[in-house]
Formats: C-alpha cells, structure tokens, sequence
C-alpha cells in the first residue's frame, strides 16, 4: 500500500467501484497513462469508459475530419456544423471527455500514428488502436514491443454487428484470487504478427468462424490497398476468390470461413452502437485488469456476434513458442 | 442486421425506459445512436456525488436534479431530433397504469429494486407490452427477455427473500462482523436517536429477570441532570460492558462458544476521556448537519484505515456527544442513513467495539458503511455492456424474432470461453402465480392472525401489491383507494384489526380468497389452510405461503456442468437475483445452479450452426461473486 492516498473527492466520486477493484488499484488506474486511435464509436465508448474509471492521463490521435459516418455510433459530438467545423475528431472527442471526469487530464496529439517514435510510445502505459490497416496494426504493436517498458497494446474493430478485440500484454504476472490465497500467475502472449500468421490448421478446434472472416477481410483490404472499412458488396467474389485461395493455400477447409458472413461484413462496415457500447465495456474492463494487475486477462482475441449473441475468448497463440 | 438505424421497426417504436441509473443512462445513450426516435424515461432519483463514476450522463453540477431530465437534456444534445420524455417520478404511481403501458411496443427495465421490478413485470403482463429486464452488480450483469405467453415472466421463479438473522445471533451471539453491524444499526442506532415507540430488542437478553422492561428502557434515556461526557460513558460501559456481563452469566450459552470480554470505558481509555475529548469546533464551520463529523473533531481522515479498540472508543463517544450536542432536534426520529457521515461514524465504532469484544476481525469505516448500508458494487463497463445487450434484444422483440430471444449473463469469469453467454429463454412457469392462474396456499392460524397482518406481512410484502383488494366470495374485505366512503373506510379500518375466523365473512380453513391489485390489474387466488403452532424463528411471520412451485425442467443426465458442482439439486431457482436496495442498479447474479438450455433453432439462422450443437447445461459460478456483501441485512 505504497504511493499517496486517495483524496477525499476520489474517494467520494469512486466509492462504488472501489469496492468492487478496492483502493490500490484505483491508485494505480490515476498513474495510468492511456494512447487511443481512431475515434469512432468503439473507441468512444472505451475512452469513456476509461474517463470515468480514473485513469491519470488519455491521449486521442485522429486528424480526420468530421463525417456524418464518423458521427453516426459517436455520442461526444453534436451534429452541428457550426461546432465540428474545422476541428478533427480528437479535438472535438477531447472537448466532449474533458467534461466527464475533471481528475483526468484529456488530450490531443497531432499527425499520423505510424509516424510517431518509440520514445513517443514510452510516455504511456497502454496503447488502444482501431481503423487502421493491417500493416499500421503490425507497425505499432512492433513499436510498442520495442520499448522497454511493458506496454499493454490492444486493437479493437467493429464491422456491422461484429466485433474483434485483440490483446498483447508480452510477459504479464498478475495475482488470481482463489477463495483465501492468491496466486501469481503468468501469461505469455504473442505480437500481432505472431498471432495471424498461425496456420489456420494449427488453430483451437472449432475456432470462431469470426477470427478466420475477419483474418480474410485483412488480407483483402492490405491488397487492395484500402483504407480499413473501405470495402462493399461489390467486393464480394473478390473477397470469396481471396478466401479460396487462403484456404487452399493452407490446406484448410473452406466451410470453416461461411461466405454469409463474409457477406455481412462486407455489405456494412458501419458500426452497430449496441456492438460498439459492448465491445467498449470489455475493452474498459481488459485494460483496467491490466492496469491493476487484477484478475484474468484477456488471451488474446475476443469476439461478439450480435446475431448468436456469443461473447468468445479465443486464445490464438502458438502452443510451443520458440519451437 | 445491416444498417439498423434505419428499420422501421427500430425508427417507428415508441420505447418506455425504467431507470435512468448506471444502466439507464448507458441504455438511453445507445437507444438514441441505435436510431429510436420515441423514448420516454421514468426515474424517481435526483443526481447523487456517488452516480458520476459511471451515470455518464451527469456532472458535478447537476447533483440534485431529477435523473430523468437531466439524462433527457444530455442525450438530445448529441440526438436534437429525436423525441425523449422524461418523468421524474414513481413508476408505481398510479399515472402509470395500464393504459400508459399500452402505448409502448416495449419496456425496457434498468431498475435497482426487486419490488418495483415486479411492478412493472404486472403492468407489462396486463398490458401485454413484451419487458427486456436488467441489472448488474460489479463485473456481473443479466438481460432477460419476458413476452407474455412465449417466455417466461419475471416473477416466474420464486426470488429470494432477503436475509435475515435470528434475533438471538444478533443480541447475544454474534458470530460476524456483519452481525455486529446489524445490531449497531438496527438495535443500538434506532434505540438511541430513532423512535423511541419502535419495538426493540437491544436489552432483551441483556435484562436479567430481577429487572422490568420498564427499567431497562431507562438506561438509554439521557437524565435531566447529566452530562454529555457522563451519559456517552454510561452508554458505553451499558452495552459494551454490563449487558455482556449479564449475558456471561448465561452458562449455558457459552458452552461451545467464545466467550466475550466485557470492554468498559475505565479499561479502554488510558486515562480519563474527558482529556481526549475531541475538537468539535472543526464542526463549526458549516451547519449542514449531514457534514457533521467525529472523524473530523478527532483529526481521522482516511476511511480506509481499521481503527484500534481505542480509536473506535472515542469515535463512538464523540459522535454520541456530537449528536446530542449539534442534532439533538433530529433524536428521536432519526433512522439509519449510509449518506449520514456522523450515523455511519457511530455505527462502524459501536460494531466494531462490539466486534473487539467477541473477538471478531475489526474493519474500516469504508467496509462497514458498505455493509450497513448494502452498498451495491457498480462499475461503468458492466452497465454499457449489459445495454447494448438490452439494445440487441429490443430490437428482436420489435422485429418479433422470437426464435431468436436470448437471456445473456456477463460473466466474470470465462465459461466454455464466454465472457458473455447467451442461454435460450424458458417458457412460462405454469404454476406462477403471477402470470399464470394459478391459485397459492396460505397456512395460517387463523384464530391468532389478524387481517392486518395478512395485508402486511403476506399481500404487501409477499405478493409486492401496491393497493390491494381482498375478497371472500362477493364479500368484500379490505381495499386501499382515495376515493372510499368514510364508512366503507372506517369498516375496512375495523376489519384490519381482527382476526381471519372473525371477520364478517369469517376466513377459516378451506377459505379461497381473491386478492387483486387494480393498479397492476393483477388477481390471484389464495387457498387458507388452518394450522395451530407456528416456529418462531423459522417462520417469524406466522404464517407460510406455498404452492408457488418452479415448474419442473427436464435435465440432461451427463456432467457437462462448470463451477461449484456440490449443488446439482433443481428444485431452487436458477439466475437468482441478489437484492439489495440502494440508489442503484443491482441485481440478479447467476449462481451455481444449472439451467438447461433448450434447442436452439438452427433452422432460421444460418450462423447458428456452429454454435448450437452442444446443448448444455449452464451453471454460473458464484463462488467468486462475494455474494455475501451485497446480501440485505434485514
Ligand atoms: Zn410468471
């Protein structure tokens, strides 16, 4: 029970959820320093969520304008020209987040992503990014692996009623409770990089069929050169042909990968808010886990489909690393 | 699935929301982005400091205000087009009847009681507007779907009464550190600030026989011509120290249990009190008397720290002086409240000195204010995942895809590799009382019972009726309304106070009353069997209601089962809600009980025929759920 106390209007403003994560974690969640990219409705529900838990610092990268589909699952900013005009999305996010928490400092960083440093990294203790491209993904989660300190890195992307979480916590200890005693377990996780190249045959038994949908839109858009999400119903047969010959290539079973989910994720990429408020809360919860050392984390993807209503863990590792 | 916002079924549907709490605030936001454009909200509470860590849709600024509007102003600024309407009130209201229910094509429940839950779960029975059913606790939440004849009601499954402790633990016997608490609160607290009128147990195992009740109650009444200092001490060394003697002297008690040390003021305090008295002029900065504060006059800041036998001494004397000496208006009608700082002061030190006494493990003022006043867990990520659940099953109800209703726990802890874990509704129970016909079995003696208790203990507190009408046959033998005559109303008044058999239309065994809620438009059947004797601590009501039986489910014989397995029984209800009654969301926890999992329809959804084909039982695991903090204390 190291570190200062918790002021009086912490403690009043966060009683409920101290008692469910207790004093030492809310002190370890106001010395976080949170990264998030792409401001769109996923993203929104996770800042704030994060806001409101208490995090020390959150910094927004997005120099997009505004676009009614950005505002379509975006509750932070009103539809009203004379407000977005001439700001970008984190502008107006950070505005909009400032007011939901006084106690966490909001802030903007400008430019590109890909373009920022490892000592750019190393300012914060966890790094959220979504929209991006599958090459921007690898990129960043290399970047994050680079510096010294541990960085938690997640993506998180939602396409239609579906949803993907991806987690990199590296070499992670964390305490398990277990009726009186607590344990320290360890996981190791795999980069991003690691983790899809997997072959398809050496995956879980009865893997989601999401993961392998969502691995073949990737592929897709990196060769087409698109931007994440920026891809229709007339991209269907190529979408199919690509599948084919993934599977081909590796010796899969092609009824692994339905082309009626194919098909649903092509035809709307827009985000479903009800996907987006879902995939945000355990995308809060994850990385207050991780901040806290609290409870089991996330290994390594998680999945919702609104249409079964599933919220899966799928652990896509290999089984004998360094092998 | 594609593009929602724009379904007729989602644009045309005019929503009813119920609670404008933690999961309230998450649900209307994610109502207004899915693309509803007609939504009115109910919600009785005004804005509180504690709601802001994850009520998103409030600030500093608006604590006070109705929950309801403010939610509402906070919405339309991000959705200026859609119509929201709010109502800062009581859903049991009688505005909200029937027929305010029949103009909405769906219900959607974020409430925080189990009482106003099954209100509302009346109300849609009657009207026959399909309920999506909510709450959360900590990283656990539930949605459940209730569309009357297809699945099951709310109240389908009996819910458990709130726990209650045998008198005795809690005057002579305390085992816990939560027992301590209850008698801080409930006996010690309401003895000496509450109605002194109420009926109270504090002495009643203390007083030996020598003694009359009469001169028992006098011990707590403060002389004409005492002290401050004096009375506190006296009070002290009487309840921590006399009447644990008293109860030593009970061989017989302590035969197998530790026997407690009687603590007087002389022994606990170095040296004489009234040196250490505390500096109440740092009270005398505000008159808000809810700021008032023992922890203040003692220089104690942080909440979090286990204070020593000492330490909970003085607290305990201070915030007795400090109630006398800056609330003494408020004595005599004051009854516990966990937002009343000087209250939860005196509660935590008189436990845990009572606690040091029995040799319990002492805690901290944060911990003890939670259990007195069954502070309920909450967090903002459980709330907004649990509505866009409640969203996602609107929607099929709207859409009338009943096939594909589901019942979704979040879950702490991943089963069969599911945080969250979709289970197929079950069909209505037949034997519920509520939205089946059929009749319940009330065993009662009824010589001794009066009507009143039968209006209290079982139509109001069992049966959750707001106005109640009891009838023998065409006899009718109580109502509640505005609008009785005063003679009809003076007979009603009358008939409380006698007993079943007397009543002009005597109730005796093999009587069938009919019991209706005109609000709730509700009416059921209750058959009187006579019985004699009754058990005190078993059945301290005096009475029994049965027949209210959980239909028989078909199990699957194999041990597919997660979680704690020692409970393979099925008779209890599964998904049992944990109640607990503050300002916030709670509610149901799955516990270990199985749920079988019917069919489900692969035919209509392509996408389901990978995940279907293990028909399972479902058991949640409760072990790690802490259950114990979050129970009612009684
Ligand atoms: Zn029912």
């Amino acid at each position: 029970m190291d570190g200062e106390e918790l002021t009086e209007q912490e403690t009043a403003l966060y009683d409920r959820q101290i008692r469910v994560w207790g004093v030492d974690a809310q002190r370890r969640l106001s010395k976080a320093h949170i990264l998030v990219s792409g401001m769109k409705g996923t993203v929104v529900e996770f800042c704030k969520n994060i806001v409101l838990a208490g995090v020390g610092s959150l910094t927004l990268v997005d120099s997009r304008e505004v676009t009614e589909e950005a505002l379509s699952a975006n509750f932070l900013i009103p539809p009203d020209e004379n407000v977005y005009s001439g700001k970008t999305l984190a502008e107006l996010c950070c505005d909009s987040l400032k007011d939901f928490n006084p106690m966490v400092r909001v802030s903007v960083e400008k430019g590109d992503i890909s373009s920022f440093g490892g000592d750019f990294y190393d300012r914060f203790d966890v790094v959220v990014i979504s929209s991006c491209s599958f090459a921007t993904k690898k990129l960043i989660n290399e970047k994050c692996r680079k510096v010294s300190k541990r960085i938690a890195f997640y993506t998180v992307d939602c396409r239609d009623s579906c949803g993907e979480i991806y987690v990199d916590l590296q070499n992670y200890t964390y305490s398990k409770k277990k009726l009186d005693e607590t344990d320290e377990c360890q996981l190791q996780y795999p980069s991003f990089e690691e983790a899809v190249t997997i072959p398809w045959r050496a995956l879980p038994k009865k893997v989601t069929k999401l993961y392998l949908a969502m691995r073949v839109i990737e592929r897709f858009e990196e060769a087409e050169g698109r931007n994440p999400g920026e891809i229709s119903i007339a991209d269907l047969p190529g979408v199919l042909k690509l599948k084919k010959e993934l599977c081909e290539a590796q010796s899969f079973n092609e009824s692994h990968v339905p082309d009626a989910l194919l098909e649903r994720l092509v035809s709307d990429t827009s985000e479903f808010p009800p996907v987006c408020a879902i995939l945000g809360g355990i995308l809060g919860q994850e990385v207050i886990k991780a901040i806290s050392g609290k409870g089991d984390p996330l290994k390594n993807f998680f999945f919702f489909d609104a249409i079964d209503g599933k919220g899966i863990i799928e652990d896509i590792s290999n089984p004998n690393p360094g092998s | 699935m594609a593009s929602h916002q724009r379904s007729p079924a989602i644009k045309g549907a005019k929503v009813l929301m119920v609670g404008a709490g933690g999961i309230g605030c998450e649900l209307l936001k994610t109502l207004a982005l899915s693309g509803f454009e007609d939504i009115h909200i109910i919600d009785m509470d005004t804005i509180e400091v504690s709601n802001l860590n994850r009520q998103f849709l409030f600030r500093q600024s608006h604590v006070g205000q109705s929950k309801a509007k403010v939610a509402r102003d906070a919405v339309l600024r991000f959705r200026p087009h859609i119509s929201i309407t709010s109502y800062h009130a009581n859903v049991k209201d009688p505005d909200f009847n029937v027929d305010f229910f029949k103009q909405f094509n769906v219900v959607l429940n974020g409430l925080d009681n189990l009482d106003a839950r099954r209100h509302v779960n009346r109300l849609c029975l009657a009207s026959d507007v399909p309920l999506v059913e909510s709450g959360t606790t900590g990283f656990l939440g539930q949605v459940t779907v209730h569309v009357k004849g297809k699945t099951e009601c709310y109240e389908c499954q009996p819910k458990p009464t709130p726990k209650t402790y045998p008198v005795c633990t809690i005057t002579s016997t305390p085992s816990k550190f939560v027992h301590c608490i209850v008698w801080a609160k409930d006996l010690l607290f309401a003895k000496l600030f509450g109605d002194k009128n109420q009926e109270n147990d504090l002495n009643a195992r203390s007083s030996n026989a020598a003694s009359s009740s009469q001169q028992a109650e006098d011990v707590f009444e403060r002389q004409n011509d005492e002290g401050i200092d004096e009375y506190a001490k006296r009070i002290y060394d009487h309840v921590f120290g006399y009447n644990i003697g008293v109860a030593l002297s009970n061989e017989e008690t302590w035969k197998n249990r530790n026997r407690p040390k009687p603590l007087y003021s002389r022994d606990v305090f170095p040296e004489e009190p009234s040196q250490q008295n505390g500096n109440m002029d740092k009270n005398c900065a505000t008159d808000d008397p809810l700021s008032v504060s023992a922890m203040a006059s003692l220089g104690l800041k942080n909440p979090q720290d286990i204070w020593s036998l000492l330490e909970n001494s003085r607290i305990f004397l201070e915030a007795l002086k400090l109630f006398f000496g800056k609330r003494e208006k408020e004595i005599g009608n004051l009854s516990f409240d966990k937002d009343d700082q000087l209250a939860v002061e005196f509660v935590t030190a008189a436990a845990n000195i009572r606690a040091a006494s029995f040799g319990i493990p002492l805690h901290s003022l944060f911990e003890a204010k939670g259990i007195a006043g069954n502070i309920v867990h909450a967090v903002a990520t459980t709330n907004a995942v649990i509505a866009g659940l409640i969203v996602i099953e609107a929607i099929k109800v709207l859409q009338r895809d009943a096939n594909n209703y589901r019942m979704t726990y979040c879950l702490e802890h991943p089963s069969r590799k599911m945080l969250l874990m979709p289970v197929e509704p079950f069909e209505p129970n037949k034997s519920c009382y509520v939205c089946s016909e059929t009749p319940l079995l009330l065993e009662v003696n009824t010589h001794r019972s009066k009507l009143r208790d039968f209006v209290e203990k079982i139509v109001k507190a069992k049966l959750g009726m707001n106005c109640p009408l009891i009838m023998h046959g065409p006899a009718l033998l109580y109502e509640v309304g505005d609008d009785l005559d005063k003679d009809m109303a003076a007979n009603y008044a009358a008939n409380l106070e006698k007993v079943l058999s007397e009543l002009p239309s005597p109730v005796t065994g093999g009587t069938m009353l009919t019991v209706e809620d005109l609000q709730q438009e509700f009416t059921c059947n209750i058959n009187i069997k006579h019985r004699e004797e009754f058990d005190e601590e078993k059945e301290p009501d005096g009475m029994l209601l049965s027949g209210w039986t959980q239909a028989p489910r078909v199990e699957k014989d194999d041990n597919k089962t997660v979680g704690n397995g020692g409970s393979s029984t099925s008779n209890a209800s599964s998904a049992m809600p944990v109640e607990a009654e503050e300002d916030d969301d709670i509610e149901f926890v799955p516990t270990g009980k199985k749920r079988k999992v019917g069919e489900i329809s692969k035919a209509t959804n392509p996408n389901l025929s990978d995940v279907a084909d293990d028909d399972v039982l479902v058991m949640l695991d409760g072990e790690n759920l802490d259950i114990n903090k979050k129970k009612k204390l009684q």
